[in-house]
């Protein structure tokens, strides 16, 4: 295999085949991939969590664990990188190929400031480099990603920036050995939608300005259609479709993409409130409020002799019986606070907060503890929620246990057998633990555990954020079937204003800790009252190049490309 | 009006934390600091009152010996027959003064007990450290970058030798090979005969040899301390070094597995340097709070070196008061071993902070 042959572009994998050597076998984790992509290209490879996408993005840069087995070709600038020695791949990566990652924050080492980090690259590159020197490179990279104040800031520390800055300057990494080929591994999921969009836009100005290749790997379609130029879909190790990201779009071939495609909140599309007949619609209204914040306020002592934080800062709204309140913000608005104080986890310092005709405010563990079983709790992370060493019998179970004694074990197996039945899941998977089951099937699990006592009231913190879309879709369609058929109230948060949309039928948007809006689905999104809330809508890609190119056109003249000039 | 919003965004809650630079630092250095008051005060009070629980140190050394109405008398001059509140504020008012009562058994000031045994457990760990540090820190990362091949078995292997083998019995093994076999290295003792001689010609004597040795000039005597020195501090550094072998290795594994790890990989920085430099700095701030700990428990815990070697420092002080009930010395000893516990973990805090940035605010 010569290079000669793809001159014209800036990486060529052939036949990329990697095993994975595992205690449980061989996985092939790889499969006969070959794809090209052109010098200034944006190309997306898009799939579920194990379809390969991370491990072929990693060979381009040789960064398989040693436990991986790769053939084939990845010809990066004319060099064939299968089978190079550990020192030629030292060489060629951050020169001639770099990586950004998804989450920055763990992406930067927390005790060493940014010049030093920034710095590490160019002195493993060029051995000679001064100290004054690195500082000068690392000024001018920090300006080029629109970081204000460069020249005194290099010195910071990488927790003294927000997320969106450190992403930043983890491009600017990523840049300042001139790689004309970026790998950039879900780079915006870890971030606020108004920050994506920020993100977007400069990667896709570094783009324009340097004409650099980008590969990005990402599940979230919307950034697809928002950044890419064209797309390749990966299902079990193997490219399945490969096409321009408007005909993908357009006219998806496979059905596996297809599907992929149609699991995709479109903002909008399908509001839960629309979706109501005019009676439930009325229905819901007058219905009797369970949860009611007047005036609610959440803080947080401050630690040595520092002011007290204040998370949440006097808002006032209304849970109705059956009805799905969405809560919307981004990361440190306080929704995740509101949604602890209402099943009794964070103790409010403040207003008034009532829980199915509880006051919560002053309120002591022993009084609340009868009410804690008409509340259900389904929690963000679905690997770390669930106790390890009990079995999912034993998981869904336990609120039983505590809750209602009367109960012989055969009447709780059979409630826990169920109520698998009704989150879809077979009823032999109560022997098994919960690392024997996929994420989507644990948040199914978790659900099913927080409805086992019949709540009048479920609280749902970002269920489907740590969920590939195909799975969050489903998910999202078990609980709409089960509120539905439970009708049960629900405080349901997220920070995709989407998903949000799909499920709730009225909105909330946190902005730092005010309730910036309150209302319908249809009203908040085509009638926002605050710039937040208008920011936030037209930051939020939407699964349709086209569509997306004129919202990103009208987001940019409104908010700028978020680059420096 | 749009502007403001983005700015916020990004940058609002850092703004307000603009600090000086090393203010955060400072603050975080003395609040500290003024910890260590009330925790040793707590610690004083509470090992006043539990010597007190069995009685009073008077008739705890002498009950049996002297008769009820002798007793009585002596408990009475040295005013033991007092409310126990009011001694507890005798004793306080003596320690601000620096007068922590006088020995029974060898009427010696406690004070001055403190001082020159003190030293030697402190010359003592000193030297255990270094060695511990030297063997523990290289071969842990040696360990974590071999990790489950042969050489991190091997080391994970003499680790647990190091700490599962008793001290007394390393110690007697090291006696027999260098001491006795080979004749290299003094059996027991800080110094030789001709050592102490040469070292009672020394004005203003410090309570530390080695210090004492070097003002002095006198290279044989140097010598001669270095040599009563080496089988104490390496039976005892043994002991401690492989436990931070282990930790030194858990917490590199830790590090090395992060994300920050494999992006700076990513730019092209060697492995080598990714061990030394990137990954050994954060995992140093878990191993500097547990080597921290263990200074404090050798301080108090060289007990057994100390007896080994017949090493005249604090730890063979206390078992030497407690045969002899002699509880005034052994509170003031206890409240030594306390007050350095407090202090240790007051140098750990701050390296710590050191190290690590984020601590500071």
């Amino acid at each position: 295999m010569t290079a000669t042959q793809n001159e014209e572009s800036r990486l060529a994998i052939r036949e990329l085949d990697v095993h994975f050597a595992t205690d449980g076998g061989d996985v092939h984790a790889v499969d006969g991939v070959s794809l090209e992509v052109a010098p200034g290209e944006i190309l997306a490879i898009v799939g579920e969590s194990g379809s390969g996408k991370s491990v072929t993005a990693r060979s381009v840069l040789g960064l398989l664990p040693e436990t991986a087995e790769a053939s084939g070709a990845v010809i990066v600038s004319g060099t064939d990188l299968v089978g190079l020695s550990q020192a030629q791949l030292r060489a060629m990566r951050g020169e001639d190929v770099s990586m950004i990652f998804q989450e920055p924050s763990s992406a930067m080492n927390p005790v060493f400031p940014i010049w030093w980090q920034l710095g590490e690259g160019l002195r493993a590159h060029r051995p000679k480099i001064t100290k004054k020197e690195i500082r000068a490179e690392a000024i001018t990279a920090l300006e080029s990603v629109g970081i204000p104040d460069a020249a005194e800031r290099i010195d910071r520390y990488p927790h003294e920036f927000s997320g969106g800055q450190k992403q930043r300057i983890m491009i600017a990494m990523a840049l300042t050995l001139g790689a004309e080929l970026i790998v950039a591994d879900e780079p915006t999921t870890a971030l606020d939608v108004t920050v994506q969009a920020e993100i977007l836009g400069l990667l896709r100005d570094i783009r324009e300005r340097t004409g650099t290749s980008i590969i990005v790997i990402t599940h979230n379609m919307g950034v697809v259609a928002d950044l890419a130029d064209s797309v390749a879909v990966m299902f079990q190790g193997q490219i399945i479709e490969r096409a321009g990201v408007r005909e993908l779009f357009a006219n998806p071939r496979e059905e596996y993409t297809q599907k992929l495609l149609a699991a995709v909140p479109h903002l909008g599309r399908n509001s839960a409130w629309t979706a109501l007949e005019p009676a439930q619609q009325e229905a819901l209204t007058a219905a009797e409020p369970v949860v009611v914040a007047k005036d609610l306020v959440i803080e947080y002592p401050g630690r040595m002799g520092k002011p007290a934080f204040r998370a949440v800062k006097g808002v006032d709204f209304e849970i109705r019986a059956g009805e799905v309140y969405g809560l919307v913000g981004e990361s440190g608005s306080g929704k995740t606070t509101i949604g602890r104080a209402i099943a009794g986890l964070e103790r409010t310092t403040g207003g008034s907060l009532s829980v199915l005709g509880h006051e919560m405010n002053g309120m002591r563990e022993k009084a609340f503890k009868p009410l804690r079983r008409r509340i259900g709790f389904v929690f963000q992370d679905p690997a770390t929620s669930f106790n390890p060493h009990l079995t999912i019998e034993q998981c869904i179970a336990e609120p039983l246990v505590v809750h209602e004694q009367q109960l012989t074990p055969a009447e709780r197996g059979k409630r826990v057998r169920d109520l698998l039945e009704a989150v879809e899941l077979p009823g032999r998977y109560a022997e098994r633990y919960p690392h024997e089951l996929s994420g989507g099937q644990r948040q199914r699990i978790s659900l099913a555990r927080a409805l086992v006592l019949e709540p009048e009231l479920l609280v749902a913190d970002e269920p489907t954020s740590a969920l590939d879309v195909s799975v969050q879709a489903t998910v999202l369609d078990l609980f709409r079937e089960l509120q539905t058929r439970l009708g049960f109230a629900a405080l349901f948060i997220s920070h995709d204003l989407a998903v949000v949309d799909s499920l709730a039928h009225r909105i909330g948007v946190l902005f730092r800790g005010d309730l910036v809006e309150d209302g319908h689905g249809p009203d908040v999104l085509q009638r926002p009252t605050h710039e937040y809330t208008r920011k936030l809508i037209a930051s939020l890609p939407v699964p349709d190049p086209v569509e997306q190119e004129k919202r990103r056109a009208a987001f940019q003249a409104e908010w700028g490309s978020g680059t420096p000039g | 009006m749009t502007s403001v919003l983005e700015t916020e965004v990004e940058d609002a809650p850092r703004r307000s934390r603009k600090r000086a630079p090393g203010g955060g630092l400072g603050r975080y250095i003395l609040v500290r600091f003024l910890l260590i008051i009330p925790t040793i005060f707590i610690l004083m009070t509470m090992v006043f009152f539990l010597m007190r629980i069995t009685g009073d140190p008077l008739t705890a050394a002498l009950g049996g010996r002297l008769t009820p109405a002798q007793l009585a008398e002596r408990r009475a001059e040295a005013g033991y027959d007092r409310p126990l509140i009011v001694q507890y504020f005798d004793y306080l008012g003596g320690v601000l003064r620096g007068d922590f009562g006088t020995t029974y058994s060898d009427n010696t000031p406690v004070s001055e007990v403190l001082t020159t045994y003190g030293a030697a457990t402190f010359e003592l760990v000193m030297y255990a450290l270094v060695v511990a540090l030297l063997l523990g820190v290289p071969l842990g990362m040696i360990a974590a970058r071999t990790r489950d091949r042969w050489p991190d078995a091997v080391l994970r292997i003499i680790a647990i030798l190091g700490y599962a083998t008793p001290v007394f019995f390393v110690g007697l093994l090291l006696k027999l090979v260098f001491s006795v076999g080979l004749g290299w290295l003094p059996v027991a003792g800080r110094l030789s005969t001709e050592g102490q001689i040469s070292m009672s010609t020394i004005l203003n004597p410090t309570p530390f040899f080695l210090l004492d040795a070097l003002r002095l000039g006198d290279m044989e005597l140097l010598g001669d301390v270095v040599r009563h020195a080496i089988l104490p501090a390496v039976a005892l550094g043994i002991l401690t070094g492989g436990i931070f072998l282990r930790l030194v290795r858990t917490n590199m594994i830790g590090t090395q597995d992060m994300q920050y790890i494999e992006s700076a990989r990513s730019r092209g920085v060697a492995e080598r340097r990714l061990t030394t430099r990137h990954a050994l700095r954060p995992a140093l701030i878990p191993i500097i709070t547990v080597m921290g700990m263990q200074v404090a428990l050798m301080l108090g815990g060289a007990v057994l070196t100390e007896t080994t070697f017949e090493w005249n420092g604090l730890g063979y002080m206390l078992a030497e008061y407690m045969k002899a009930r002699d509880y005034v010395a052994v509170q003031g000893i206890v409240m030594m071993l306390a007050v350095i516990v407090a202090v240790s973990n007051f140098v750990v805090d701050v390296v710590a902070a050191l190290i690590d940035p984020r601590v500071r605010y």
